[in-house]
């Protein structure tokens, strides 16, 4: 006997030791209930990360516009009728209004990141006999390679941006027959015209968005679009992703601007998050709870086999409260081997999942978290639920009547 | 010298306050002088159980008095009762109820573990002291399951004693046991009565033994009947 362990810990370590067929079937059952809540947080966690990287990578979380030109009616005294229809306005390129100030204000939020302005128009790139239509974007460097990782996708030249420089797509590089270094001409609608130079060629894994996504200086971008001092657009990312709806219609309110976040624009995306995130709690918690009801269930089993010896130890002076940490033991030990066992069987399965679950080019389908904390917090977790679970059965067995127990 | 059992008018009810209100026990009045060996005897339904649960503190009178080697535990908490009962009482049962997860030399232990919550040597030795007086030092490390019932029963004896109570309590310690192993179980008690001058209270069937002990008491329908000579 442990002289150092105190007399609830040795019995409890007996009990769940002599019962060993019941110990070993629950602690298979909690040990798997844990490892399917590891395996599948992991995979989850992994997925959305990927899922929100792909996405949020490579467009800002809320985008600030001018509002969109709408039809007035001349006059609205009584008696006048307006005409049955009212045609649309057509939406010219416009600058935000007083975008400087708006740009200040937004970026002094302690909830946002980064602020970049933007002017963004389309225009026609020729080169010899080829000419393509393109969309334009005029951007800031410092800022907005923050928000859209453009240097991340660079596979020939370098991300710089100088006045008269040009960063285009693989496929609008192939097919305008042109290689870094190489001058193109721009014109846009509005009637400007320059030339620019090739400084860096980009992939971005999209044929669409290689053909016709075009980066230019902010100042060469307002120039060729007719639109000294101005921008199209702000586009801001924020630290809490999930929050760019609130602080969208939050800046919507204070601004002049049409504020539209990630949220909005990809709505089906976010379904499809959050839907993924409550199907992942619930899988959760309903894992979570079955392990409880078997431990519950083994340790009810356990106080009735034992009422005779909870008797007799009652009778030999043991304390109530003795009884019932003996049995909350038995659950929270059950809990913690049962989750080591499980986080082992987790951690194993998302092994294999790296090792055969690859795309047919041999890189994986997307990084897994393997995050220790994930283990702790499945074994804290685990433990808790052990003693929550033994919590009846204890109870039932500090208030057995001892001399019924003895009597049985 | 203090009495180790007083009791004063002893009734017990159970179903109070209700219309199937049944008394029991009819003002029992007992006493018993440390180094007393006392037999109680009666029919089945007499009441000797209950008796014996309130003797041992598991269970409280409806009314009357009782003291405990000198400590009144009439009015006493639940939580003193149960320290009491620890401290001053060691129980044998018909059926050993050893407890199964534990060996024989831990079983004696258990009392001691149980009140001072921790393991020492002291305990260890004083355990196999006690193996050794009811003849057991070999069968130590077995466990309750691994020996026989005559066995079984002089381990319980050892273990009701770790405490050195100053009354042992006996309910039909031997009814369970062959002619032979009852025998020795008896002759053990009276030996370790002797010699140590514990007090035991045992309720039995058996009149043969009853003659042997100090006293008889007879209980029928709730009342002590005669008093013994």
């Amino acid at each position: 006997m442990k002289r150092w362990l105190p007399f609830e810990w040795i019995a409890a370590l007996r009990f769940l030791a002599e019962g060993r067929l019941q110990t070993g079937f629950i602690l298979v059952g909690i040990a798997i209930g844990v490892g399917v809540i590891v395996f599948m947080s992991a995979l989850l966690v992994g997925l959305q990360a990927n899922f929100v990287r792909r996405v949020l990578t490579s467009q800002p979380h809320i985008q600030l516009l001018p509002p969109e030109a709408v039809a007035r009616s001349l006059r609205t005294e009584p008696g006048v009728i307006e005409a049955a229809t009212v045609q649309r306005p057509t939406q010219r390129v416009l600058s935000v209004d007083q975008w400087q100030m708006i740009r200040t204000e937004v970026a002094a939020r302690p909830d946002v990141a980064v602020v970049a302005p933007t002017a963004t128009g389309s225009a026609l790139a020729v080169r010899g006999d080829a000419s393509r239509s393109i969309g334009m974007s005029g951007v800031e460097p410092a800022t907005y390679f923050s928000i859209v990782r453009v240097p991340d996708f660079i596979v020939a030249g370098e991300p710089r941006l100088d006045s008269d420089d040009i960063l285009v797509g693989t496929e609008l590089a192939k097919d305008l027959g042109a290689a870094v270094g190489d001058k193109i001409s721009v014109g846009a609608a509005a009637g400007g015209r320059r030339i620019l130079t090739i400084r860096g060629i980009f992939d971005m894994g999209n044929k669409g968005v290689n053909e016709r996504t075009t980066f230019v200086a902010l100042r060469t971008a307002q120039s060729l679009l007719n639109l000294i001092g101005g921008v199209t657009t702000i586009d801001v990312t924020v630290r809490d992703i999930y929050a760019a709806e609130t602080i969208a219609q939050d800046i919507g309110r204070i601004a002049p601007v049409e504020a539209a976040s990630w949220i909005g624009t990809n709505a089906q995306f976010f379904t499809a998050v959050r839907a993924q995130q409550l199907s992942n709690t619930l899988i959760r918690l309903f894992v979570g709870l079955s392990v409880a009801f078997g431990i519950a269930a083994v340790l009810v089993v356990s106080v009735i086999q034992r009422s005779k010896e909870i008797g007799i130890l009652r009778a030999m002076g043991t304390r109530r409260g003795q009884i019932l940490r003996i049995f909350l033991l038995q659950g929270a030990v059950l809990g913690f081997l049962g989750s080591l066992v499980g986080s082992s069987l987790g951690a194993g399965a998302l092994l294999a999942w790296h090792a055969y679950a690859r795309l047919p080019d041999g890189t994986e389908f997307f990084p897994i978290s393997f995050d220790p904390a994930l283990f702790v917090i499945a074994t804290l977790v685990a433990t808790l639920t052990g003693v929550a679970a033994a919590a009846a059965p204890a109870l039932r067995a500090a208030n057995m009547d001892p001399v019924e127990a003895i009597r049985g | 010298m203090a009495d180790v059992l007083a009791l004063e008018r002893i009734c017990k009810s159970y179903n109070v306050g209700t219309p199937v209100e049944t008394e029991v026990l009819h003002g029992i009045d007992l006493t018993m002088r440390a180094g007393d060996f006392v037999a109680i005897m009666g029919p089945s339904g007499s009441g000797k159980s209950t008796l014996l649960n309130i003797v041992g503190l598991l269970d409280r009178p409806t009314s009357g008095r009782l003291a405990i080697a000198g400590v009144d535990a009439t009015d006493l908490p639940d939580a003193e009762i149960t320290r009491l009962r620890g401290h001053a009482i060691g129980f044998v049962f018909q059926y050993h109820h050893l407890i199964s997860a534990f060996t024989a030399l831990e079983n004696v232990m258990m009392p001691m573990l149980v009140d001072r919550g921790r393991a020492t040597a002291a305990m260890e030795q004083r355990a196999a002291d006690l193996l050794a007086l009811v003849g057991l030092s070999r069968w130590k490390d077995n466990k309750a399951t691994a020996m026989s019932g005559g066995q079984q029963q002089r381990v319980a004896i050892a273990r009701a004693l770790a405490m050195n109570p100053a009354l042992v309590l006996a309910d039909e310690p031997t009814g369970n046991l062959d002619t032979a192993s009852a025998e020795a179980a008896f002759a053990l008690m009276r030996r370790i009565n002797r010699e140590q001058a514990t007090s035991f209270l045992l309720v039995t069937h058996n009149l043969e033994l009853a003659r042997r002990c100090d006293r008889i008491v007879e209980v029928v329908d709730g009342r002590i009947a005669a008093p013994a000579p």
